[in-house]
């Protein structure tokens, strides 16, 4: 009796398991530890946050750190594909990550969707029907920093970036732009804390402005430094060193710097004050660009399944490059290659009130697209 | 012109010198008295940083920020030795380096968890703010200016410390003999403790210095600790001479490679490929520097037989 009941519930199982196969599974590999730990968790908490407010039943989100190992980052796809059956692949923030995972993941027929590293060589050459990028291209930021520079009138550009893609796409996206002069042109170590030597060659070059991507902590670093050497140079640079997590570890020091974003907090719509308020009623912070990515990439994933199963390839797919979500940015589309066509503004860093913070003071490049779109073929 | 960034550079490479024999005079001391790897030695600079920006947050005093991160780094040091290091003096390197790593990960997971995951504040303090006028025309951050003369302080008063004093004493003749030392009625124990913890604040206050100029964040000790062996493996391990001697040889090549070599390259490479070969051997060059060193002297510059 006893094995027969048993034999029935061992049968049992395999039906649970058939039913759950309807649900979405999603892997969300993030950076949660380590030095750039606070891009991952604004990307993880901005994704939960569009997951939780929609509720539905049926979809399975696996968190996972990569401690922004490359290797680390391999591993866990590699599982999450293949031992826990995820439909999507979410969450990567750093370009030499994204390349040693995407293109191993898609060619195993599962959906990426990249909620902030765009490196130059998945949006051209190696793209892929399954990857979809929901933040930017490299580039764009930096080309509208580029093309922001002419129209201040800097004429003599120092540019500095680490040694790494997104370091090389950035500076290659500034001088696609920039029509001035350059001043000097170097490539730091990645994860490099003291700009000492940097600053020197800055001062002894003859600039009159100087151009830096330098991310997370790097780019509190450079600006602390920057700000005791003397040299008072107009700096301009993209988001990711001016962002919302980093701006009040940076202090004074950063006021009134012009950056580039897809993104800030005063984009005027409906989805944005939506997302605003209720990001900081969640977390008690507010959101930074990387947050607004990943709770726009949750958004898309769901209204592309409110359309298709995540394993009915096509329709799922159509319905991602339809992204027919409310963006937080305001007008979102894709291109040709599964990249961003979409507006990027210039902000200033002010202080509200306590808050270091960014306002909108002009749009740099209106629905810009990516520069490698023409070499996709698919 | 050139000469002025010449100049200014071996300044850089000073600063970044004296603050890499802070952290290297901690881990060849306790590598010397002890026979012990201590991988998280780079935590305590980490948790020197973060005291140090705690208490600059809460009181607004930058000097009380420095004597907290002395006592906290001290304090967690002591507290590590007592706990877990005590343990490992009869062990192997292997069992060592596997129980420092896991002190790694606790430390900056706790960290993490204290403290939360994005960099915290701490600024320079505003009478040493700003760059000061030097003769010959440079113009250098007073900050940096003032690390400088600490760290020199500090290795004076060190080499003091170790050549004077009764506790010295006790260090070389630990270093040389700790069976015999222990025999003759030193209590070992407490010795090991005492410099435990006074490399321990050493590498807290690296910390907190360099935390003002830099970003106070989880995971900031490890990069400066791999550094840190570099510079007692070519001083000479269990010598503080030989590990001034290495950290200034570091952050010279470390600094003058990395602004030099890309020029170096720029005479027969086009600009932008020698920027990034140039940078890719600057970051190299330390190493580079290190297997040459072993080459001639096995044991380090100023190394005992080994």
């Amino acid at each position: 009796m006893k094995t027969i009941r048993m034999l029935a519930m061992a049968a049992a199982i395999p039906a649970l398991a058939a039913a759950a196969q309807a649900e979405t599974k999603i892997g969300m590999i993030t950076t949660l530890s380590g030095g750039g730990a606070g891009l991952g968790v604004d990307v993880r908490d901005g994704f939960m946050l569009a997951i939780e407010q929609d509720g539905r039943d049926g979809v399975e989100v696996v968190i996972e750190d990569d401690q922004r190992k490359p290797d680390a980052a391999v591993q866990i796809a590699d599982r999450m594909i293949q031992s826990e059956k995820v439909d999507i692949l979410t969450g990567i923030i750093w370009s030499n990550l994204a390349m040693a995972v995407v293109p191993a993941a898609t060619a195993q027929g599962v959906f990426y969707l990249s909620p902030n590293a765009g490196p130059s060589a998945l949006a051209g050459k190696r793209c892929h029907p399954n990857y979809f990028n929901v933040a930017w291209q490299n580039d764009n930021l930096h080309e509208a920093a580029g093309a922001y520079a002419n129209e201040a009138g800097l004429k003599n550009s120092f540019i500095l970036a680490p040694n790494y893609p997104a370091g090389k796409d950035a500076l290659t996206g500034y001088k696609r732009m920039y029509g001035g002069e350059l001043a000097g042109e170097i490539y730091t170590k990645l994860g490099q804390t003291d700009y000492a030597a940097e600053i020197a060659q800055i001062r002894a070059s003859g600039a009159d402005s100087v151009y830096f991507f330098l991310p997370g902590g790097m780019g509190i670093s450079f600006l602390k430094q920057y700000a005791g050497s003397g040299v008072d140079l107009p700096v301009v640079g993209p988001a990711f060193s001016f962002d919302q997590g980093i701006l009040q570890a940076v202090g004074e020091a950063a006021l009134g710097v012009k950056n580039t974003s897809q993104w800030n907090k005063d984009i005027d719509n409906a989805a944005n004050a939506a997302f605003v308020s209720a990001f900081q009623e969640k977390y008690g912070r507010l959101p930074s660009l990387y947050a607004s990515q990943g709770y726009d990439t949750a958004n898309l994933i769901l209204s592309a399944l409110d359309k298709a199963e995540a394993s009915d390839q096509d329709a799922f797919r159509a319905a991602l490059q339809a992204a027919e979500f409310d963006s937080v940015r305001g007008d979102f589309k894709f291109g040709s290659n599964h990249h961003p066509v979409q507006d990027i503004y210039v902000r200033e860093v002010i202080k509200e009130g306590d808050v270091f913070t960014n306002k909108i003071i002009a749009t740099g490049l209106s629905d810009h697209a990516d520069a490698y779109a023409g070499e996709c073929k698919m | 012109m050139t000469y002025i960034l010449v100049l200014e550079q071996i300044l850089n490479g000073l600063q970044l010198g004296v603050m890499l024999f802070l952290m290297a005079a901690g881990l060849t001391l306790v590598f010397g008295v002890m026979g012990l790897i201590n991988l998280a030695h780079g935590s305590l600079y980490m948790v020197g940083a973060f005291a140090a920006a705690a208490v600059a947050g809460w009181t607004g005093s930058f000097l009380l920020a420095l004597i907290a991160s002395l006592a906290a780094a001290a304090a967690a040091g002591a507290l590590m030795e007592l706990v877990v290091i005590r343990r490992l003096y009869q062990r192997d390197h292997l069992d060592q380096v596997l129980a420092t790593f896991a002190l790694i990960l606790i430390f900056s997971e706790g960290t993490r968890w204290l403290f939360g995951s994005f960099p915290l504040f701490l600024d320079v303090p505003s009478h040493l703010s700003g760059p000061v006028s030097l003769p010959g025309g440079i113009e250098y951050p007073l900050y940096r200016l003032t690390i400088i003369l600490i760290g020199l302080a500090i290795a004076a008063g060190l080499f003091l410390l170790i050549a004077r004093t009764r506790i010295g004493i006790q260090i070389r003749a630990g270093e040389a003999d700790r069976e015999m030392i222990a025999a003759l009625g030193v209590d070992i124990s407490k010795l090991y403790t005492l410099v435990f913890a006074l490399g321990a604040a050493l590498a807290g206050l690296a910390g907190a210095l360099v935390g003002a100029i830099q970003s106070v964040q989880v995971g900031m000790g490890e990069p400066v600790l791999i550094l840190a062996f570099v510079v007692i493996v070519i001083g000479g391990i269990g010598s503080i001479k030989g590990a001034l001697a290495g950290a200034l040889l570091v952050g010279m090549t470390d600094t003058l490679g990395g602004v030099f070599l890309p020029q170096l390259f720029a005479v027969f490479m086009d600009p932008a490929s020698a920027a990034s070969a140039g940078a890719s051997l600057a970051s190299m060059l330390i190493y580079i520097l290190m297997a040459a060193i072993l080459l001639v002297r096995p044991s380090g510059l100023y190394g005992g037989s080994a």
